[in-house]
């Protein structure tokens, strides 16, 4: 294992959000911020979905890893994508790295986009609404999986797409809907029954089911079976994922 | 294993397109190597396959012995690419690039010394700091050397280093290259610049339509061809049609008023030629001989295989 190159690529692709924080992590909070001050102030008074919990402090959870979601996603999908097109990934393709080195190192980048957005996020909105904390660990614990997911998912993107367009059009047209559409503003248990069973059909689901349940010790779903869905995801996008990098896809061909 | 690099029925296939159609040779150990070829004619993705950034569809590469796709640690270690494209980071400077690099290849600060002295040796020293993207484009070309050196590979490529340089920057890369090569390291250079790969290379293969067609000493590959070249200053109301039948054939470029003929060594004397039109009332203002260089061999070589095919 070439650690020293892991933690290069892994230290560059951190560095790399880091040098365009307004975009990647400010905007980002920006947008949570606008949700909440939309949603929460209109609807407080109408919805109520956890007995003693405010439909605000509800929402939090939700657009937290909303948030982690899309930017642990964004991190390694248009970097990925940019690096190819300008073509200076052939200095990455060069080097001894191994697929899996390669693969953490993009992973991993991820998870930490993903832990300091959503951290921006929490900081931000904790202003708005009163929070608890269940449990740090259960927090940490689907903060890592859903970003490395998602992370490993932005790297199938990143190879995939042969242009802007084709990357836009996965943000789009699978990340968004899907996370819209994971019980983020609602309790999956208030929908006509056909869109409920749907729900547990989409991953996004249990990683924010999850997240809320580390919060509130409450969620629409069993902790356990969340957990249980969120770590098959990573491994099943993982195993693509190395696979892809393995035979060349797009990358070397 | 004394190759440096080992190209063994190298087939690439993209879709119906042949880019290399059964590339088989070798580069020794320590030599200047010349890839030729006219536009498109396979040399990048060879170079490419070499390099592993291409897997070949059928073949083997190795360089320094190391198959480059079951043994690509040691072979990625062993070689250094500068790309044909100026290609860059825009979020780095000069110098964190190089690290980043070095930092790939599993060094860390021991190495910096050593990226300082590549700054140095290639005049970026002043703009060490400077974003990628604020260079020049001979300063970014001189950034992608330092970067495929940042390892000390033994095997360098460089695709079209001289592509688009002024001459003070050619000049400065040549002696770089010839300094390289002194120490020991082996150089696999493509260009354009015929007058370069005779200059700099001990050995040419040059590649047509993704085949060898041919590989030999630069100077074998001269002597092949045994043709000279005459070179005739006329008065300017000459023109062509009034040449002699028998010169016709042997024209090789008539252009104001310089009229330069091919002559076979042995079959053509030149005194017959001066004969000849002398013969035919064709006075001249000057006359000089010229040896061929590698751009004539070139175009033989690469028409000789339009005509077969
Ligand atoms: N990724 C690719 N997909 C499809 N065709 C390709 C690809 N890369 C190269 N080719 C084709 O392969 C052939 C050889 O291209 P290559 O770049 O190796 O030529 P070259 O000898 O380097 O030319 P040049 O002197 O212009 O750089 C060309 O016909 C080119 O269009
Ligand atoms: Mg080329």
């Amino acid at each position: 294992m070439n650690w020293r190159g892991f933690y290069t690529l892994f230290a560059k692709e951190v560095w790399r959000f880091l040098k365009v924080t307004t975009q990647t992590i400010f905007a980002p909070v920006l947008t949570v911020l606008l949700y909440l001050l939309v949603f929460a102030s209109v609807l407080s008074e109408h919805v109520q979905v956890y007995p003693g919990v405010t439909y605000a402090s509800f929402l939090i959870p939700g657009l937290i890893m909303m948030s982690i979601i899309q930017n642990a996603f964004a991190n390694s999908s248009s970097s990925l994508f940019q690096s190819k097109m300008t073509g200076n990934l052939v200095f990455t393709l060069l080097a001894p790295l191994s697929d899996l080195e390669f693969f953490l190192a993009f992973v991993a980048a991820s998870v930490i986009r993903g832990i300091v957005v959503g951290l921006g996020v929490l900081v931000a909105a904790m202003w708005f609404a009163p929070l608890t904390m269940h449990s740090f660990w259960i927090l940490l614990g689907f903060t890592v999986l859903s970003s490395a997911t998602l992370g490993a998912l932005g790297v199938i993107a990143g190879l995939w797409a042969e242009k802007w367009d084709h990357v836009a059009a996965f943000q789009n047209f699978v990340i968004l809907p899907l996370s819209f559409l994971s019980g983020v503003f609602y309790s999956v248990n208030n929908l006509p029954p056909f869109w409920q069973q749907l729900s547990h059909f989409n991953p996004f689901f249990y990683m924010i089911d999850g997240f809320r349940y580390g919060f509130f010790g409450l969620a629409d779903s069993s902790i356990g079976l969340s957990f249980f869905v969120v770590s098959l995801s990573l491994i099943a996008m993982s195993v693509l994922c190395l696979w892809l990098l393995r035979i060349g896809y797009h990358l070397r061909n | 294993m004394s190759h440096a690099i080992n190209i063994a029925k190298v087939h690439k296939n993209y879709g119906n397109l042949h880019a290399l159609a059964g590339i088989d040779f070798q580069i020794p150990q320590g030599s200047f190597f010349g890839l030729l070829g006219p536009n498109g004619a396979g040399k990048s993705t060879l170079i490419n396959t070499i390099a592993g950034l291409t897997y070949a569809s059928t073949g083997t590469v190795e360089v320094m012995g190391y198959d480059v796709r079951s043994q690509w640690r040691q072979a990625r270690k062993s070689l250094g690419v500068v790309p044909q494209e100026l290609v860059y980071d825009s979020f780095f400077s000069v110098i964190e690039v190089l690290r980043l690099q070095s930092g790939y290849f599993g060094y860390g600060r021991e190495n910096y010394p050593w990226l300082d002295e590549l700054l140095d040796i290639l005049s970026l020293t002043d703009k060490a700091n400077a974003s990628m993207q604020n260079l020049s484009g001979g300063m970014k070309r001189r950034a992608l050397i330092a970067q495929a050196l940042v390892h000390r590979p033994p095997v360098i490529v460089l695709d079209e280093p001289t592509a688009g340089v002024d001459v003070e920057l050619r000049k400065m890369l040549w002696e770089f290259t010839k300094r390289l090569h002194n120490e020991g390291h082996t150089i696999v250079l493509t260009t354009h610049y015929l007058e370069e790969a005779e200059a700099l290379c001990e050995q040419i293969a040059i590649l047509n339509h993704g085949q060898l067609i041919a590989l030999d000493k630069t100077q074998t590959l001269l002597g092949r061809y045994p043709y000279r070249l005459l070179r005739l200053s006329l008065s300017l109301d000459f023109t062509l049609p009034t040449l002699p039948e028998a010169l016709q054939s042997k024209v090789q470029s008539f252009e104001l008023g310089e009229l330069v003929l091919r002559l076979h060594r042995e079959q053509d004397p030149i005194c017959g030629v001066l004969e000849c039109l002398r013969a035919a009332n064709i006075p001249f203002l000057d006359l000089r001989t010229e040896e061929p260089g590698l751009e004539e061999v070139f175009m033989q070589l690469t028409s000789d295989r339009e005509i077969l095919s």
